[in-house]
């Protein structure tokens, strides 16, 4: 009997790193998935671009679960690609009751006013209007559903504090927190429940890569992982550099799940103590 | 295999409500666990205290889910007496791993109302119980190489709310607490997270009643909401919920954090 037997969830994001991570676990918990994806390369995204290939591979693997996936190329920049992908996923597997808002990037980074205005406008497109789209398009099948819901948005620590040189990622994840309490109040009636996770550095493509690596470690030539996670390592209290995709997604279960009917307008980290040091 | 397979789990104020909740969910999920309660009257408390007979109870519950549990009358107020109970739990099953710093009262009371005795009872029991409670465990946390430590403070942790400010100073207290010890355990892996319940369905919950008396007494003091859902009031299960997430090793990355299980009571 799994923690969400009978559920269905939709991801963004989901053709690797944290979306396939949430699929996978959610899968194994006995919740089918409705994901989507951009699978393609972003304009001055620090890492390289989800393909076919891996949404292809997140497939397999939640078959293998003997769940039910319908996987959907789709850009959460655009609310009529996430519309059609979000009711069709709900035509074929009869109900939505989760919505994890994971999709995001890390772009050009550099002091704030030295970013351009578009490398601003997209990071905000993406991350933080991402967020609304993936939400007004899942909203009204929750409502339809009758039963409640939960919706968790992926924010960061750098949507709880401030990190120099992504000053667009900051606010766009400081956003997420905005739209989150929002959402925890106006949905409430419905008694579906919207939470914000705040994950500390996590290693996933977006992290795991040398643009990133130079932005902890300016002080190094040509830095590695080592280099970097000795860099990363003093932002946590935890003695460690940073967490796996499988963390953020327990959480996710957990907010997802019945046990946790009563939690709406968290915000909560799993960032080993990002936040409070 | 349950979530907390193997583990002693340590929790203050077990005879009931919360307590036995959250020693019964571990216990559920594999745990053993070390409780205390003191079991006796508090001065002012407006709800009855627990007994001795409680707490046989929780005993009873968690041996019928075949796990071990060192069950003790003890007084968080009283550090040697805490201690004593801990080290003997810990002699007999083994180790600890988990601490939830659950004990606590709650006396209504407007602020001119508020005697000396029930500031102190209050800031005794609530914050620096739970520092006691936290001080007794580390040596033992810290020799199993790690840990997650649960300190239950409140939605009253978080915000104010009228009629309660000797338990609104402790449970705020607790929140700093939490975030103090969770940055000097952190290098021994031992995690630190505050829970924060919004109305629960306990015996404690019964101080409620006094509201009505300090409302009328003081005109043009507004009560806050109670939580934003539907459904406001949440039982001691739902707590326990969470208090297992963070204790498992599902939360082995949260540290530093403040959990609200309130029903959206702090989100407007």
């Amino acid at each position: 009997m799994g923690r969400l037997d009978g559920k269905v969830v939709f991801i963004t994001g989901v053709a690797r790193g944290q979306g396939r991570s949430h699929a996978i676990r959610f899968a194994e918990e006995g919740a089918d998935i409705i994901g989507i994806d951009v699978v393609e390369p972003i304009a001055g995204s620090t890492s390289p671009p989800a393909t076919q290939a891996d949404m292809d591979e997140t497939v397999r693997a939640v078959e293998a679960l003997d769940r039910r996936i319908v996987a959907t190329k789709a850009d959460v920049r655009s609310l009529e690609q996430v519309k059609k992908a979000v009711d069709d996923g709900v035509a074929q597997l009869g109900r939505l009751d989760v919505v994890i808002a994971n999709a995001g990037v890390s772009t050009f980074m550099g002091p704030a006013e030295s970013l351009t205005e578009e490398a601003f406008v997209d990071m905000v497109d993406i991350n933080l209007t991402g967020v609304w789209r993936s939400c007004a398009a899942a909203i009204p099948h929750i409502k339809a559903g009758g039963r409640g819901g939960s919706i968790i948005m992926t924010s960061s620590a750098a949507g709880l504090m401030a990190y120099a040189n992504v000053g667009h990622y900051v606010a766009a994840k400081h956003g997420v927190v905005g739209l989150m309490r929002t959402l925890a109040l106006e949905l409430a009636p419905d008694s579906i429940r919207v939470n914000s996770i705040h994950p500390t550095t996590v290693d996933t493509p977006m992290v795991n890569n040398e643009a990133t690596f130079r932005l902890f470690r300016p002080d190094v030539e040509n830095p590695g992982v080592d280099d970097f996670i000795e860099a990363a390592k003093v932002m946590n209290a935890l003695p460690i550099g940073w967490v796996e995709a499988v963390d953020i997604s327990n959480a996710m279960v957990w907010l997802a799940s019945d046990e946790a009917r009563y939690v709406t307008g968290v915000t909560l980290p799993v960032d080993a103590g990002a936040v409070i040091k | 295999m349950g979530r907390v397979s193997g583990k002693v789990a340590f929790v203050t104020g077990a005879a009931r409500g919360q307590g036995r909740a959250h020693a019964l969910r571990l216990a559920e999920e594999g745990a053993d666990i070390i409780a205390v309660d003191l079991c006796a009257p508090v001065p002012d408390l407006q709800y009855p205290p627990a007994t001795p007979d409680d707490l046989a109870e929780t005993v009873k519950q968690i041996e019928a889910l075949d796990r071990r549990i060192v069950a003790k009358q003890a007084d968080v107020r009283d550090f040697a007496a805490l201690s004593a109970a801990v080290d003997e739990g810990v002699a007999e099953l083994g180790g600890l791993d988990i601490v939830v710093g659950n004990a606590g009262i709650c006396i209504i009371a407007d602020a001119e109302s508020t005697t000396p005795e029930i500031w102190k009872n209050t800031i005794d029991t609530n914050l620096t119980g739970v520092w006691h409670t936290v001080q007794a465990a580390v040596p033992h946390l810290k020799a199993r190489g790690g840990g997650s430590i649960i300190l239950t403070s409140s939605a009253a942790g978080l915000v104010g709310l009228p009629f309660l400010t000797a338990y609104i100073a402790a449970k705020h207290g607790v929140t700093g607490l939490g975030k103090a010890y969770a940055i000097e355990l952190g290098r021994f892996g031992i995690r630190v997270n505050t829970l924060h319940p919004g109305g629960v369905d306990t015996a404690m919950g019964g101080m409620g009643a006094a509201f009505p008396e300090y409302i009328e007494k003081n005109p043009g003091i507004v009560m806050g909401g109670y939580g934003v859902l539907p459904e406001t009031t949440t039982q001691p299960r739902d707590q326990a919920n969470a208090v297992l997430w963070l204790a498992s090793d599902e939360a082995k990355f949260v540290t530093g954090t403040q959990v609200s299980v309130d029903a959206g009571m702090v989100v407007c």
